[in-house]
């Protein structure tokens, strides 16, 4: 049986295997096959455990034999590698965590298989989620799919390569200030962020723990939907989780209408310095929007100028915090200098196991919370997030959901911004604010350059409304088929 | 308030964060992280008298659970990512003379 997964959505393959039309174990066997055939160039697997795949895949089809019919029954994921899924490795694209194989499986893991989802592959991604472009992983460099020599956004570069190229049905990333609907604009596929406290931590590398969220990269908004109910509500193990209901996403979006939808457009999101083609493929989503019978409003979230220099303060405090684990005593890369001392044990083990981009970051943010520093830089950050947060909170006193671009320019070259890190950091501009606020927000194709690079819209939603968030995309991307 | 520097001790700070860099490194990352601190300084501007700091994504007070034992991960599957172990536990350089 040949079966071509490239197109294929969660929708689609559960339908299929529904009407058995093919198996799991056949469906898993085609990704497998695309991955060998398709990812030589654009190299968005770090690694493929081919045999848990497939034993993952008949043991779904066991249980739908047994008469289970859930929509990630069978379903092949690509998982970014900084989710432990116990048995494989998970790296987070860095040197020091070379050789760790996870004994145990982080709670979306857990989730996807009880879903009777398969965790089928590990992708690349930027050293510990820093970065923009995944070209700060240890390990190999991602291209973008639609163009090969330009990056394919990051960090969740790997999930977004993987399920743009046609190495994957669907793909699971993290978000940090925009680590899923980077990519997801980029390449050209649906990334949703969802609301910080929907989704556990548990399992997933800690990079800042105040900003990081789990979401989908996938090919429509029904996937996501599909998806973000699979691995959404409350755990023992993350207290951070808020215990609220999980709604069937997917079922919410029947009858989706951009009718009298009350947007918000920010007007400090479409500031100089922006590719133009990029604005004008973003206003025109929007106008196409207002046309559908949507009420488009210019809203003003004065903050947002401040946004960048509070993300860098706060995501590399917490980092430098996070990543004092890794000290070659438990696991992972570890070496010991002719001293044999243990404060040469540590010294020597950060120097080699972290990238040049993780040392930048946990300098800065050992810096601003070293003392004589901490009121200065990271107090002072904390509380212009409260100013970026009610910004947001007002802002959806008028409108139902906020519209922007994603990022300033479309997909760049790679090499562009690795001697630049101010400039790869300013490129975050429009998605860091959700993650400050702890709001959702997902990325949707809108249109394309002249150069034929995707374009995505950002929809930013307010606190656990991820219902309406998906809602409207549903709607928009019906718009702009 | 502290006094701000627009300019980070890196030797110093790397001393703090455990790891080295070499002399090619300390002059590129000297000038990139002044340079990213000059940029976030920019919060001088702002008057952030009375605000409360947000340190969370969302607000959650005191959640609790039920304070019940469960295994935890068996000791040689830990062990299996110790870069050096001997009699079921993990070793290190001495560490008391």
């Amino acid at each position: 049986m040949d079966l071509d997964i490239s197109k294929m959505t969660i929708a689609a393959a559960a339908d299929g295997m529904r009407a058995k039309d093919f198996s799991s174990v056949e469906l898993t066997q085609a990704v497998l096959k695309a991955i060998k055939e398709k990812d030589t160039e654009v190299k968005a697997y770090l690694t493929v455990d081919e045999e848990g795949a497939l034993a993952g895949a008949k043991e779904a089809d066991d249980r739908r034999a047994a008469g289970e019919s859930g929509d990630m029954l069978g379903i092949p994921v690509a998982m970014k590698d900084i989710f432990n899924v116990k048995g494989q490795p998970c790296t987070c694209a860095s040197k020091i965590l070379e050789g760790y194989i996870a004994p145990f499986d982080a709670t979306v893991t857990r989730k996807l298989r009880e879903a009777g989802a398969i965790p089928a592959g590990r992708v690349n991604m930027d050293e510990f989620a820093m970065g923009s472009s995944t070209e700060h992983s240890a390990f190999q460099i991602t291209r973008n799919p639609v163009a090969l020599d330009r990056v394919p956004g990051g960090s969740s570069g790997g999930s977004a390569a993987a399920v743009a190229g046609g190495t994957a049905i669907a793909s699971l990333g993290t978000d940090t200030g925009g680590s899923i609907r980077s990519p997801a604009s980029y390449c050209g596929c649906v990334g949703l962020k969802p609301s910080y406290g929907r989704v556990s931590r548990y399992g997933v590398t800690a990079f800042a723990s105040s900003l990081d969220q789990v979401g989908p990269i996938v090919k429509n908004v029904e996937d996501a939907a599909i998806l973000l109910g699979a691995i959404a509500g409350a755990d023992s193990h993350d207290q951070t989780v808020l215990d609220r209901e999980v709604p069937d996403y997917r079922a919410a979006l029947a009858g989706a209408s951009l009718k009298g939808l009350r947007i918000g457009v920010p007007k400090e999101y479409f500031i100089d310095g922006c590719d133009p083609e990029v604005m004008a493929s973003v206003r025109k989503a929007i106008d196409m929007c207002a046309n559908a019978g949507a009420e488009v409003r210019e809203i003003s979230l004065p903050h947002t100028e401040y946004a960048i220099a509070v993300y860098y303060i706060c995501a590399t405090a917490e980092a430098s915090a996070n990543l004092a684990r890794f000290d070659g005593i438990r696991y992972g890369f570890r070496k010991v200098g002719p001293e044999a001392t243990l404060q040469s044990l540590y010294d020597r083990s950060r120097t080699d196991g972290f990238g040049k981009e993780v040392k930048r970051r946990i300098i800065l943010g050992t810096y601003v919370l070293s003392s004589g520093y901490y009121d200065a830089y990271y107090n002072r950050a904390l509380k212009a997030r409260t100013l970026i947060r009610n910004d947001f909170q007002k802002a959806f006193e008028s409108c139902d959901v906020i519209m922007t671009p994603v990022a300033p320019t479309a997909a760049y070259k790679l090499n562009s911004t690795v001697n630049d890190p101010l400039k790869a950091y300013l490129g975050d501009i429009f998605t860091v604010p959700a993650n400050l606020a702890g709001i959702c927000g997902i990325s949707v194709p809108c249109g394309k350059t002249s150069e034929n690079l995707p374009v995505g819209l950002q929809l930013l939603g307010p606190a656990f409304g991820e219902v309406e968030l998906l809602r409207a995309a549903a709607a928009c991307e019906k718009e702009f088929a | 308030m502290e006094e701000k520097k627009t300019h980070i001790d890196v030797a110093r700070v790397c001393e703090l964060a455990h790891f080295d860099i070499c002399a090619e490194e300390m002059t590129e990352f000297q000038a990139q992280l002044d340079n990213i601190l000059a940029y976030v300084n920019k919060l001088d501007e702002l008057n952030l008298d009375g605000i409360e700091p947000t340190m969370y994504g969302q607000p959650v007070v005191n959640s609790f659970r039920e304070d019940v034992v469960t295994p935890s991960l068996p000791r040689e599957d830990v062990l299996r990512n110790a870069p050096d172990s001997a009699n079921d536990e993990i070793k290190v350089p001495k560490i008391v003379e």
